[in-house]
């Protein structure tokens, strides 16, 4: 009789199971089944399929899952397929605008064309470059970093550290609002201040200032967030030891929070890189070299790209220019994100044993 | 050059809620006071009125007297600063400075406070690590940080940092509450040797530890939870452990309550 229990057994622990490659046949399927149905209905646009195929990815996983390993395992299952295809969504228009860039743009991306102007170059010939372009865009984005930054910081660490009451309620609202500003009206505001009222003339400095209004809300939040992170433990312990607020500060809060603030003030320069409308309406745009950033208008990226499109008609030299710079803009943002990363983890409180 | 401290009639406030009332007792120099309580009678609060760290908290305010020898903490034109180098002190959770190695945690005070040359500072790091028993153990690890050492290594990384600046008295807020039994033993034997030099001041959960390492010890009481704290009594702690002169004492070491 009780050997009958040696035989072995189904534990009431162990499910039946689908095998790993599942998820994939499904999709396989789901995809076939997708194309077959546009083909048969006579659907042109691939972005049809490819939803077809992924409402039919959710449906049948969850309907061969509840099938073969019960309800509460194909709940799961649509949960983890729905967060891929939201993935997909948002990864395929992503890669696919970096892919056309990069095709489009390595056409005439090439020593060259970074180190000449358009200055001697007519719109429909080949030849020239963006070195006006990235030399206006360059200072105006330092500019408006140099202003910014400790504008910002100073801020972020008066509302963290200091800030009580009205004032810092206040700020805190201002820095809000300020959050919300469209570019365009940052710039008609310097406009008017400064061109319309003092009576300057357009130059990248204008545009810096545009640009940091739209920055120093992104470093003060930012900033913020990571002297928030400061464990207070690390103040009192140094204020402890008989160390003046603003020495603890500077040499225990700042120190600490210094990879967390660069990051922050990385992605803000991103941020403000790519910003056109400012710099339409105060730094304009010249197809010549001009280094001054405080005299005279300047090139920057997105105007040469706007121009060049604009004057191509679609193709052609010019055409090819507007996708090159816009490679270089996209390049030179990545760059500063992964500056940003790795200055993240190297400045990070250390560990190691 | 440990100092006595002498309050009277002090209360602490958050806001406007009192948090401790009329507290005064005698701290003598050259020994070890504990401070044992149920949790939330304001012994925390109390020993950060000590080295004026309770104003740190918003809204945090002291009424009454605290002399260190003779002079009143909370006088007139006295800086907050300059109390905190003279009462020196070591948190519940060991602390160290993440961004900073070892060498430079014990420094940290020096060096946020002045200028000090190289082999200066070298002599003052190594005096206070050993003060701390913890030279042996880190000598060869001086550039790395400090958050990498143990838990029990940070807290004596801690007091070796809290020393480093020469204060007159050490107070220390449930020093062992986060160490194994091991490192425990270790700060214990720590506190029998720094009262040599300073006076202590100990806040602990722990009844035989404040028996072991205390000379003298003070019971706190608060009568109901958002009542203030108040100091029940203080006597030696042989006394206090034996023979308490008040009856809640007796009933919160015997364990009948708290
Ligand atoms: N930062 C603070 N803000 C407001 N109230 C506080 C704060 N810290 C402590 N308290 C209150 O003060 C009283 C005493 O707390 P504490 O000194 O931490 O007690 P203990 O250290 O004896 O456990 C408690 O009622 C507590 O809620
Ligand atoms: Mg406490």
């Amino acid at each position: 009789m009780s050997h009958a229990t040696l035989s072995p057994r189904r534990s009431s622990l162990r499910g039946a199971t689908l095998p790993k490659w599942f998820a994939w046949a499904v999709a396989a399927g789901s995809v076939a089944a997708g194309l077959g149905i546009s083909a048969a209905a006579g659907l042109e646009s691939s972005i049809q399929w490819a939803l077809i195929a992924a409402v039919l990815f959710v449906l049948g996983s969850y309907a061969v899952s509840a099938k073969v390993e019960g309800r509460r395992q194909a709940k799961d299952r649509t949960a983890t397929s729905l967060v891929w295809v939201a993935f997909l969504l948002a990864v395929v228009p992503l890669a696919s605008l970096m892919w056309e860039t990069v095709k489009r743009g390595v056409k005439v991306l090439d020593g060259y064309f970074l180190t000449h102007s358009m200055g001697v170059v007519a719109d429909t010939e080949p030849g020239g470059g963006i070195y006006h372009a990235i030399l206006g865009t360059l200072e105006q984005v330092g500019l408006a970093t140099v202003i910014s930054v400790p504008v910002g910081v100073l801020t972020a660490i008066y509302l963290v550290e200091y800030g009580r009451g009205r004032l810092a309620k206040a700020v805190t609202f201002f820095v809000d609002v300020m959050t919300g500003i469209p570019s365009i009206v940052a710039g008609l505001f310097i406009l008017s201040v400064w061109v319309l009222m003092l009576d300057m003339g357009p130059s990248g400095f204008a545009g810096s200032m545009a640009l940091s209004i739209l920055m120093i809300p992104v470093v003060v939040r930012s900033t913020e967030e990571m002297l928030k992170l400061v464990p207070n433990e690390l103040r009192e312990a140094s204020l402890a030891l008989g160390v003046p607020k603003w020495r603890t500060i500077l040499k225990v809060v700042l120190p600490t929070s210094i990879g967390g603030i660069t990051t922050g003030v990385m992605l803000a320069i991103a941020r403000i890189t790519g910003e056109t409308a400012p710099v339409l309406l105060l730094v304009w745009v010249t197809n010549f070299i001009n280094a001054n950033p405080f005299q005279d208008p300047q090139a920057s990226l997105p105007m040469y790209i706007y121009l060049q499109y604009q004057n191509s008609g679609g193709y052609g030299a010019a055409y090819d220019r507007a996708w090159a710079a816009a490679l270089t803009l996209i390049a030179f943002i990545m760059i500063l994100n992964m500056v940003a990363r790795g200055i993240a983890r190297w400045k990070a409180p250390k560990t190691g044993r | 050059m440990a100092k006595r401290i002498d309050v009277s009639g002090l209360n602490a406030y958050y806001g406007s809620f009192l948090a401790i009332e009329d507290i005064s007792m005698t701290v003598e120099p050259r020994s070890v006071t504990a401070f044992i309580g149920p949790s939330g009678c304001g012994k925390s609060t109390f020993l950060r009125t000590l080295n004026r760290m309770h104003e740190v908290t918003p809204g945090g305010r002291v009424e009454g007297k605290v002399m260190l020898d003779d002079e009143n903490l909370y006088g007139a034109g006295i800086d907050p600063v300059s109390v905190r180098r003279e009462v020196g002190m070591v948190f519940q959770r060991p602390n160290p400075f993440p961004t900073m190695s070892v060498y430079d945690n014990v420094a940290a005070g020096l060096r946020l406070n002045g200028k000090y040359k190289k082999s200066e500072l070298d002599d003052i790091v190594e005096k206070s690590l050993r003060g701390a028993n913890l030279w042996n153990e880190v000598k060869d690890r001086l550039n790395k940080p400090g958050s990498g050492l143990s838990g029990g290594q940070q807290q004596r990384l801690c007091i070796a940092r809290a020393i480093a600046v020469e204060p007159n008295v050490l107070l220390m807020d449930e020093p062992c509450s986060a160490l194994d039994p091991i490192s425990t033993l270790a700060i214990e034997d720590l506190i029998g040797e720094l009262k040599e030099r300073f006076t202590i001041v100990i806040v602990t959960h722990n009844m035989q530890q404040a028996a072991r390492v205390s000379d003298r010890t003070a019971f706190f009481n608060l009568a109901a939870v958002g009542q203030p704290g108040k100091l029940i009594e203080i006597d030696d702690t042989e006394r206090i452990f034996s023979n308490p002169s008040v009856q809640a004492t007796e009933d919160y070491i015997s364990g009948r309550f708290g």
